[in-house]
């Protein structure tokens, strides 16, 4: 726990990391970064929560076993498009060239489509899930580890 | 459930081992329209992620399959009463899928990748028993020696992207130019494998790993160390080729691979801890894999020489990993079930456990005697492979193995008779034959050995010797990958 104004400013921060971080996953097909990175910033604003307010308090309100539930979720988002292009092969983008899913632009400068992915930012978001649950999980089991060790001390 | 996937793993290889013994090279492209589109239109060179399957990486991945369902089987009652069930469940899952990438991955980069995911579950699971105070050391040192050579293989990745825009495999062989940087390429990979698979210099991680891991787990780590060895015939054979400095690399291997051996023997006679012991005839054992590869090697550039004895030589040594897999794995297992009932690895504490574990000790006279080369076992065919075309390459090496051999069997009746044979011993009384399911994980490697013990030449027509030939034919390898649709 730290003192009230680090409290405040990282109760305010987490805003923006956090949306930082579902841009850099969303935005991950056609920008740099993508699910790993935008999940590494989500957990990395799950860190800066764990300085300012302590290890015990975030454990309160963010169990473990929610972030596996999330974890696996992600994962499975992923193997099922893997899945799902089978008819072809192994992560085929089936979703390429439907409507909602955007088709592949011509080469050159475009006014900016963003949907172009077909499932590869669906398959970003189940990386960035999966990132940001699994690194949570690691932090916080080590910050409440190093807690756990300065009482016996 | 763990167990039942592994299975259907187990089933899909054998029907893939099937077909590629008819049908040859097999290429799978994740992500195209069709599998065999390996270079895609507009480009001229392969820019996706290739599974490329030959005799030798579908050999391989019998072994790992063989080996990971003995070894889930095997831990259904060995783990039982530790925390964390599911855990371990997902990181052999894990360790199993690294090990598969290697061996089936078309790509350097691929390789990279799975060689991290088979170090990092693999050190996770040695350190599984956080409860036995010197597992978290094996688990340090076999994650700090697989980063160091994963950084190793990455450097020299680096070093090819560099030179020619390309990491798979097939292609750049294909554009291979042998200039300095390649050399210095080699030797990174070449010195990341041998780590990885503890040879000789670089061994002093094995035993402090092997020992404390639970034995289901050393047989899989085992054959995570043969996969990097089949990485390294990869890069031998395939990436470099016939090359005029492949004599050099040749005799090299076979030195470390003699140092490896009688090393690795010698210092098995005088450890008290049986796992440790096994663990230093793991390494011993490697020698003679090496030391046949590196007579193939060799004589890579003279075809007469290649065709007498130098074809045999590859197949002995690539007889023999799928034959230590299985007897070593055997022996790791049937020391994990005395581990399991008594308690203690030291030899020194045992006794008179014939009375009690009498399938145990079955298990353990099959592998020893075979890991000896005693004639009815496979251990003997593959080591006869071996002598025969090596002493013709060159006589003074096929004594020394000779001489390693017989050292093997002496350490192991040491280990017999500490073990097993005399009086029972007050202490243990109680203890009892090891429950069903570890019977049976032994039982599956058992069941190998005494197959190919009976069908040696059968096994080596089928699987060793094609293995043998997708290695020297790099031809085959590169039209696969460059002829477009191979």
């Amino acid at each position: 726990m730290m003192s009230k104004i680090v409290r405040t400013m990282a109760s305010f921060l987490i805003l923006f990391v956090l949306i930082y971080g579902l841009y850099i996953i969303m935005h991950g097909h056609s920008t740099p970064g993508g699910g790993f990175q935008g999940g590494a910033v989500v957990a990395s604003g799950v860190a800066l929560l764990i300085v300012a307010f302590g290890s015990h308090s975030i454990h309160r309100s963010l169990l473990e076993r929610r972030l596996s539930i999330l974890i696996s979720i992600g994962l499975l988002i992923f193997i099922g498009l893997a899945f799902g292009g089978m008819a072809k092969t192994f992560f085929y983008n089936f979703l390429v060239g439907s409507p909602i899913f955007g088709h592949i632009p011509p080469s050159g400068p475009n006014p900016g489509e963003m949907s172009s992915g077909g499932v590869i930012p669906i398959m970003d978001i189940g990386v960035g899930l999966n990132v940001a649950g699994g690194l949570s999980a690691i932090l916080l089991v080590m910050a409440l580890a190093t807690t756990v060790m300065e009482v016996e001390e | 459930m763990v167990v039942a996937s592994l299975a259907f793993v187990e089933f899909l290889v054998i029907i893939l081992a099937r077909d590629i013994y008819l049908n040859g090279l097999h290429i799978y492209t994740l992500g195209a329209s069709s599998p065999d589109l390996t270079i895609p239109e507009n480009y001229i060179v392969p820019v996706r992620i290739i599974l490329e399957v030959d005799s030798m990486s579908i050999f391989m991945a019998i072994i790992s399959a063989t080996v990971s369902l003995a070894a889930a089987i095997y831990s259904l009652s060995f783990m039982k009463g530790e925390t964390g069930q599911n855990r371990f469940y997902t990181l052999l899952l894990l360790l199993v899928a690294g090990m598969f990438g290697m061996v089936l991955t078309g790509d350097l980069f691929n390789l990279f990748v799975f060689l991290e995911i088979a170090s990092i579950a693999g050190a996770a699971l040695t350190a599984f028993r956080t409860k036995f105070a010197d597992t978290a050391e094996g688990g340090l040192k076999y994650i700090v020696i697989s980063t160091v050579a994963a950084l190793m293989v990455l450097f020299a990745i680096g070093i090819f992207y560099a030179q020619y825009n390309l990491i798979n495999i097939g292609a750049l062989a294909h554009v291979m130019q042998y200039t300095m940087l390649d050399k210095i390429a080699l030797v990174l990979l070449a010195i990341a494998f041998m780590m990885k698979l503890a040879s000789v210099p670089l061994h002093m991680w094995c035993p402090d790993t092997y020992s404390v891991a639970p034995a289901s787990i050393t047989i899989m780590l085992v054959v995570a160390s043969y996969a990097c060895l089949y990485a390294l015939f990869r890069t031998c054979f395939t990436l470099y080729g016939v090359s005029p400095d492949m004599v050099t690399v040749g005799w090299i291997v076979i030195t470390l691979g003699m140092l490896t051996m009688f090393v690795g023997v010698t210092m098995a006679v005088f450890q008290t801890d049986i796992k440790r012991l096994m663990a230093y005839h793991c390494i011993s054992q490697t020698g003679y894999m090496l030391l046949g590869i590196g007579v193939g090697l060799a004589v890579l550039n003279r075809p007469e020489a290649l065709n007498t004895y130098g074809i045999a030589a590859m197949d002995g040594g690539i007889f023999h990993i799928i034959n230590n897999a299985l007897y070593k794995g055997l022996l790791f297992l049937t020391a994990g079930a005395l581990f399991y009932r008594t308690g203690t690895r030291d030899l020194n504490r045992m006794g008179g456990l014939a009375h009690k574990m009498k399938w145990t000790t079955i298990f353990y006279i099959i592998g020893a005697l075979s890991i000896s080369g005693i004639p009815p076992f496979n251990g003997f065919a593959s080591k006869l492979l071996i002598y025969e075309s090596v002493y013709r390459f060159n006589p003074i090496l096929a004594i020394v193995a000779m001489i390693t051999s017989i050292l093997t069997l002496a350490s192991f009746t040491k280990a017999f008779y500490s073990a097993f044979m005399g009086a029972e011993l007050p202490e243990y009384q109680e203890v009892k034959e090891v429950p069903k399911s570890m019977i049976a994980g032994m039982a599956i490697l058992a069941a190998g050995i005494i197959f190919f013990s009976l069908f040696p030449g059968l096994v080596v027509e089928r699987l060793a010797h094609p293995a043998t030939e997708a290695l020297i034919n790099q031809g085959a390898y590169i039209s696969g990958i460059m002829g477009g649709g191979g």
